[in-house]
């Protein structure tokens, strides 16, 4: 039976529970969004090892710090944009100078959010967390793919950012794909191009595929849900097959998975390239797909940058 | 440790910290001074530990959250045996373990900090999790007067509280001097007990350059139960040295060749 479109948080959720039934040691911490995050089903299910620090996203950073040196494996969660953004400085130093063992997981990332509008939409967190020594970003591509990273991150030592969709997204992989963290994911294979995406945006990759098959256009799609380590490897590889590379990202174009892609490019192996994402711009209130449409981050603003990588090939 | 050689220990501890720091060309020695009685107490009395064994789990926690001090930090636990007083030349040097301001790397030193209001949410973090292993180590977090500006230390506060982390002792350097002046001209704390007692902690209010004092906050510590204790440590910036006293020009610059002779005179 054909799964139904499903938040990733929801996924995040259901697996810390059935993790906490054998890993005793996994301890999260809530800035009150417990809710939101879906860290309540593990607060139902382990009250003693659950911590809502309330309204204070620096204390829900500073306490899973403290609490991973005693061989936690703690989770701190919140919204994207107050975890990242709010609490910043104890990402940075507590949980990453000093390298512990804290997972930040964060829902309501991107403009899918939806009505909420801007101050709840977070578009910058790929960048502020790559850019931290010791820290690895994964923005998981559906339900099946988020469980598999959360049990992934769980077992490897060290910070994480992961972040969880609110909105619905459909159903992409398979339970028997392989998740390895820097090792991004083919999901089909063409020889004219190559967009490189996450989470949201694979599906509108996928999609600006088949549309762009019509016009006899043979596009690979890569499921990057790894943004650091970024995978070099299939970057480059993409790059020397097909020639043009297009990115897609729910975040801003500065600094986050187009940027990291243009790194590898611009360092190994240059290449045409176009980026499909928030141009320098708040979001706002809408439906998510009045949002994706309005800020470009469509399957037909793919199919469009596709045709321009092409030209400049 | 006997509250005399405690004392004598006081003088040693303030030489090398004006030593280390001269050496080193640039780091922080008011607020380092201040910290002298506090630390030494700590180490020298109260805190369960073991030089030899640094990582030994059941060791009662120090949690620097005024990471600038290292020089103080650093001297006590050179001087109680964590590592050669030696390595204090390399403070502040490239490639030292030694590092500006606090760092795990140096034995002793549970937590990187140096930006303020951090220590205070860790300092819980670990006690917390403390109880839940059923470990009976207590965790000491020191910071700074001014450093209580900081709005995370009132988020971590509440916590404590809340709880009910008995285990936890807040020491608070109220040295009333910050870089650009003093504190209370600058944003004021006060009414300081009041605001620790509105927000659930057991406070005590001692003369900071005490050993006695100290012995006798941090027993009473020990045996208070339901809330966390916060010890307010009244002290002197650059304490000791007639012209750092008071002064906040001597919160972070290096006393030159003529200034630290004539400061180790005073001492000795």
């Amino acid at each position: 039976m054909e799964m139904k479109p499903t938040p990733t948080r929801d996924g995040f959720g259901e697996e810390l529970v059935a993790l906490g039934k054998t890993n005793p040691n996994i301890v999260v911490t809530s800035g009150d969004l417990e809710d939101a995050t879906r860290a309540e089903y593990f607060k139902k299910e382990f009250p003693e090892r659950f911590f809502n620090l309330g309204i204070a996203e620096q204390d829900v950073i500073g306490t899973a710090a403290g609490l991973s040196t005693q061989g936690y494996v703690a989770f701190a969660t919140s919204f994207a944009v107050f975890l990242t953004n709010r609490a910043y400085d104890m990402i940075r130093l507590d949980v990453c100078y000093n390298n512990l063992n804290v997972k930040l997981v964060a829902s309501h990332g991107g403009v899918t959010v939806g009505e909420d509008g801007a101050s709840a939409q977070c578009l910058e967190d790929f960048a502020i967390m790559r850019v931290l020594p010791n820290m690895k970003v994964i923005c998981p591509v559906d339900y099946i793919e988020v469980k598999k990273a959360t049990r992934v991150i769980t077992k490897t030592y060290g910070p994480f950012y992961m972040r969880t969709s609110r909105a619905p997204l459909p159903i992409i992989t398979k339970q028997e794909d392989a998740f390895v963290i820097g090792r991004a994911n083919i999901l089909r294979d063409g020889n004219d191009a190559t967009v490189i995406a996450c989470g949201v945006m694979v599906s509108e990759a996928l999609s600006a595929a088949e549309k762009l098959k019509h016009e006899g256009i043979d596009l690979k799609v890569v499921n990057m849900h790894t943004i650091k380590p970024i995978d070099v490897q299939m970057i480059m590889n993409s790059a020397k097959e097909t020639g043009a590379i297009v990115t897609a990202e729910e975040h801003q174009m500065a600094g986050g998975l187009g940027s990291a892609v243009a790194e590898v490019l611009g360092q190994h192996y240059p290449c045409p390239m176009e980026m499909v994402a928030v141009k320098d711009s708040f979001g706002e209130s809408g439906t998510p797909t009045q949002l994706m449409t309005h800020y470009g981050l469509k399957d037909v603003n793919i199919v469009e940058a596709v045709k321009k990588v092409l030209r400049r090939k | 440790m006997d509250i005399e050689s405690l004392k004598r220990k006081a003088k040693i501890f303030r030489r090398d910290i004006l030593e280390t720091v001269a050496t080193a060309g640039s780091g922080h020695p008011g607020g380092s001074l201040s910290a002298v009685e506090i630390f030494l107490t700590l180490y020298g009395y109260q805190v369960n530990h073991k030089p030899n064994d640094p990582r030994w789990e059941d060791r009662d926690r120090v949690i620097v959250s005024k990471g600038h001090v290292a020089p103080v930090v650093y001297v006590t636990l050179a001087n109680f045996g964590y590592f050669p007083k030696e390595e204090l030349k390399t403070f502040r040097k490239f490639g030292a373990r030694l590092q500006g301001h606090v760092h795990s790397k140096v034995p002793g030193v549970e937590f990187n900090t140096g930006s303020l209001g951090h220590g205070l949410s860790f300092a819980n973090g670990i006690a917390l999790g403390a109880k839940m292993r059923g470990k009976d180590f207590k965790v000491y977090c020191v910071l700074g007067d001014g450093e209580i500006q900081e709005g995370s230390v009132w988020e971590a506060a509440m916590t404590a509280a809340h709880y009910k982390l008995d285990h936890v002792c807040a020491i608070i350097d109220c040295n009333k001097v910050q870089e650009n002046g003093p504190t209370n001209e600058i944003k004021n704390l006060e009414p300081l007990r009041d605001k620790w007692a509105a927000f659930g902690w057991h406070v005590l209010e001692i003369d900071g350059h005490s050993i006695e004092a100290l012995k006798v906050a941090f027993d009473e510590f020990s045996s208070t139960k339901g809330k966390p204790t916060v010890i307010i440590a009244n002290t002197v910036k650059g304490k000791g040295i007639s012209f750092m006293e008071g002064k906040s020009a001597w919160h972070g610059k290096a006393p030159n060749k003529e200034q630290l002779a004539q400061a180790l005179s005073e001492l000795s």
